[in-house]
C-alpha cells in the first residue's frame, strides 16, 4: 500500500511549487496592492521550503521503497 | 453548476488569484484520488469501520488531533483570542492536555483490550444494553446534526470570505466527503485528517512568523495589546482570582474543575469522534502513544490559532465586533480575524494554501462526524437492535449506505439551519449535554467495580437530564446564571463550565447510590473492563525513551512550564 506520507509529500511538493512560482512571478511583476511585508517575499522562501520538504517525503516514501510497517 | 457561476461576486473578504484556485482544486482532486485508491482496502468490517486496526502511533495521534482541529475551531478560537486575549489558550492547554494524558495512560488500555468498536460498545460490555442504547442513539443523532451545522457554517464562511454561493459550497464539500468516506471508510477519513494537519500548519504558520516580525517580537506585542485593550489580555492565570478581573468573566474554579477536570475529560476520553481514531491503532503501545503525540502537538496549536488573534488585536487597523453587529461594508466580526490576517500577509499562492487549509479543516471535520456516525449506527444500533444476523459483507454495505444517508441528513440539517439560524445554538447546546455525564459513567465503569448496570444507566440519564434542566432554567430566566455559575458576574462561558461540573456530580451521585442498592456483577464478568480486575497489558520490554509513560512525563513538564511562563 502507498504510504500516507507519500500523499503528504505530493501535496507539499505541488503546493510548494505553485507558491514558489507565484512568488517568482511577483518578483518580475510586482502587484499594485502588495500585502504587508511584501518585501520579505514570503511566498518564495515558504514555497521553497514546502517544495523541498515535499520532495524529501516523496523520495523517502515513494511506493517502491516503502516498507510495510511505515504507516 | 460551473465554478464561474458558483463564485458569485458579492462582498468578500479576500480575492483569489488563478494560482490560489489551482491549489484549492488540487486539494479536491487529491482527496478524491485517495478515496478511490483506498476503495479496494475497505472490504471487511474491521477495514471499513476500524481502518484494519493497523495505524501507527503517529498516524493515529495526528488523526486524533486533527479530528478536533476543524476550521470552525480554528476561526472560532482565533476570534476568541481577539475577544478575550490569551485566556482562550486554556481550551488548548488545561482544557486538553491532562485529559489526553489521562486517556493515554488510564483509559486507553481498557478501550483497547476490550476490543470494542465504539464508546457505546464499551458501555454495552460494562453496563448492558440500556446504557449503550441511550449513548448510541444520542451520539448518532447529535453527530449527524453537528455535521449539518458545521456544513452550513462552512458554506457561510466561504460566502463571507470568498463570496462563494452557499449551495455550491454545501453540495461540493458534502459530495466529496460522501465519496471518499463511502469508498475508503475510516482509513480514508484518517488519511485525509493527516493531510489536513499538514495543510493547516503549512497554511497558517506564516501568520505568527510574519506577525511577530511586524510587531517586533513577543514583548512588543504584549505592550501593544496592553495599550489597545488591557494588560489582562496577555495573562493566563493572574486575572482568574475573580469573575470581574478578566475579559472572559470566569474564575479559576470554573477553568480548573469545569473545563480541565470535566468538560475536557468528557470530550477527549469519551467522544467517539476522537476516540475512534485511537481504537484504530495497531497495538497497545501505539494506542497509548497516539494521544500523547496528539497532546504534544495540541500544545503548539495556540501558535497558529491564539497568536493570530492576539496579533489581530495589535495590528489590524479596524476594530472587530460581535457576529450580530458585523455585516456592513468594512465591519468584520471577531471570527473573521484569521482570514483577515491571512489576507494581510499572504499573497497569491499562500492565500490559496491558507484557504485550502480552512476548507480541509471543514471537510475532515465533516468526514470525522460521518465516519463516527456510520460506525455507531451500524454496530451499536442496526446490528444489536434491527438485524442481528447479517454477514460482515452486509454490515460493510450498510456502512457505505449509511455514509451517504448521513451526508444527506447533514445537508438537510444545513438547509434547516439556513432557515432557522437559532437551531445552531440549540444543536450545539444539546451536544454539550451528553459530554460530562458520559464521562462520569465511563470513568466510574472503568475504575469502580461495584458500579452496576442500573447505576450506570440511571446515572447517565439523570446527569443528562440535569444538564438539560439547568440550560432550560437559564434560558427561561437569565438571572438564574448566578445560581448555576455561583456568581451574578458570571458570563456564558462560565455557565458551560459549571453546568458540566454539576451534571457530572449528579451522574456520579446517582450511579453510586443506585449501584450500592443493586446487585453487583461477579468479578469474572468484569475482567478486561475494570481497573483492578484486569491485567493491564505491558508495552513490552523496550527502552525507557520509547515508553508512553516517559513521553507523557515530558509533555506534562512542558505543559507546566508553559503555564508558568504565560502566567
Amino acid at each position: 500500500m502507498v504510504s500516507i506520507w507519500f500523499f503528504i509529500g505530493i501535496s507539499l511538493l505541488v503546493n510548494g511549487f505553485l507558491i514558489l512560482a507565484a512568488g517568482l512571478y511577483e518578483l518580475g511583476h510586482p502587484p499594485q496592492h502588495p500585502v504587508v511585508l511584501f518585501q520579505l517575499h514570503a511566498n518564495i522562501w515558504w514555497g521553497g521550503i514546502l517544495f523541498l520538504v515535499g520532495a524529501l517525503y516523496c523520495y523517502r516514501f515513494a511506493p517502491p521503497k516503502q516498507r510495510s510497517q511505515l504507516w | 453548476m460551473t465554478i464561474a457561476l458558483a463564485l458569485v461576486s458579492v462582498q468578500r473578504l479576500v480575492h483569489l488569484s488563478p494560482v490560489d484556485l489551482a491549489i484549492i482544486i488540487f486539494y479536491f482532486a487529491l482527496v478524491l484520488a485517495i478515496g478511490f485508491y483506498l476503495r479496494g482496502r475497505a472490504n471487511t468490517g474491521e477495514d471499513f469501520f476500524m481502518a484494519g486496526r493497523e495505524m501507527t502511533a503517529w498516524v493515529a495521534g495526528l488523526s486524533f488531533l486533527s479530528a478536533n482541529l476543524g476550521a470552525l475551531e480554528l476561526m472560532g478560537w482565533a476570534g476568541s483570542a481577539y475577544q478575550y486575549g490569551i485566556l482562550a489558550t486554556h481550551w488548548y492547554w488545561i482544557g486538553a492536555i491532562p485529559a489526553m494524558l489521562f486517556l493515554a495512560l488510564v483509559m486507553m488500555p481498557f478501550y483497547y483490550i476490550s476490543k470494542t468498536h465504539s464508546v457505546p460498545g464499551y458501555l454495552k460490555l460494562r453496563f448492558g444494553e440500556p446504557a449503550r442504547a441511550v449513548s448510541a442513539v444520542s451520539f448518532a443523532f447529535m453527530t449527524v446534526l453537528m455535521s449539518g451545522v458545521n456544513m452550513f457554517a462552512m458554506a457561510k464562511v466561504m460566502q463571507i470570505v470568498l463570496g462563494w454561493d452557499i449551495n455550491f459550497s454545501i453540495w461540493v464539500s458534502a459530495g466529496t466527503v460522501a465519496i471518499y468516506v463511502a469508498l475508503g471508510g475510516l482509513r480514508s477519513a484518517i488519511f485525509n485528517e493527516v493531510l489536513q494537519f499538514f495543510l493547516i500548519w503549512a497554511g497558517a504558520l506564516l501568520i505568527p512568523i510574519l506577525g511577530l516580525y511586524e510587531t517586533g517580537g513577543w514583548s512588543n506585542l504584549k505592550a501593544q495589546i496592553a495599550q489597545r485593550a488591557s494588560e489582562q489580555y496577555v495573562h493566563l492565570w493572574s486575572g482568574l482570582g475573580s469573575f470581574t478581573n478578566n475579559p472572559m468573566g470566569i474564575n479559576w474554579v470554573g477553568i480548573v474543575f469545569g473545563l480541565g477536570a470535566i468538560i475536557s475529560m468528557g470530550y477527549w476520553t469519551t467522544d467517539f469522534l476522537v476516540v475512534q481514531r485511537i481504537l484504530a491503532a495497531k497495538d497497545i503501545r501505539s494506542a497509548e502513544m497516539a494521544p500523547i503525540i496528539g497532546a504534544g502537538f495540541k500544545m503548539m496549536v495556540p501558535l497558529i490559532v491564539i497568536l493570530p488573534g492576539l496579533l489581530g488585536l495589535a495590528v489590524l487597523p479596524m476594530k472587530l465586533v460581535g457576529q450580530n453587529a458585523a455585516g456592513a461594508p468594512g465591519v468584520y466580526s471577531y471570527n473573521d480575524v484569521l482570514p483577515l490576517m491571512l489576507a494581510r500577509y499572504c499573497g497569491p499562492g499562500l492565500l490559496g494554501l491558507g484557504i485550502t487549509a480552512l476548507i480541509a479543516g471543514f471537510m475532515s471535520g465533516m468526514a470525522g462526524n460521518v465516519s463516527a456516525f456510520t460506525t455507531v449506527w451500524t454496530y451499536d444500533i442496526y446490528r444489536p437492535l434491527i438485524n442481528t444476523k447479517g454477514s460482515d459483507h452486509h454490515y460493510v454495505n450498510m456502512g457505505r449506505w449509511t455514509t451517504v444517508i448521513g451526508v444527506l441528513i447533514s445537508i438537510g440539517t444545513a438547509y434547516l439551519v439556513m432557515q432557522f439560524a437559532s437551531i445552531m445554538d440549540y444543536v450545539q447546546a444539546l451536544f454539550s449535554f451528553f459530554i460530562a455525564p458520559l464521562f462520569g459513567t465511563v470513568v466510574l465503569g472503568m475504575l469502580w467495580k461495584r458500579a452496576t448496570g442500573p447505576g450506570g444507566f440511571l446515572g447517565l440519564l439523570c446527569g443528562t437530564m440535569s444538564s438539560i434542566g439547568m440550560w432550560t432554567w437559564v434560558k427561561a430566566d437569565p438571572t438564574a446564571l448566578r445560581y448555576v455559575a455561583l456568581s451574578p458576574n458570571a458570563k456564558a462561558l462560565a455557565q458551560d463550565m459549571y453546568q458540566a461540573l454539576w451534571s457530572f456530580i449528579v451522574c456520579v451521585i446517582v450511579t453510586v447510590v443506585v449501584s450500592l442498592a443493586t446487585q453487583p456483577k461477579a468479578d469474572a464478568e468484569l475482567t478486561g473492563l475494570v481497573y483492578g480486575l484486569t491485567p493491564v497489558p505491558s508495552v513490552g520490554n523496550i527502552p525507557v525513551y520509547q515508553k508512553p509513560l516517559f513521553w507523557a512525563g515530558v509533555v506534562a513538564v512542558v505543559f507546566f512550564v508553559l503555564n508558568i511562563i504565560f502566567w
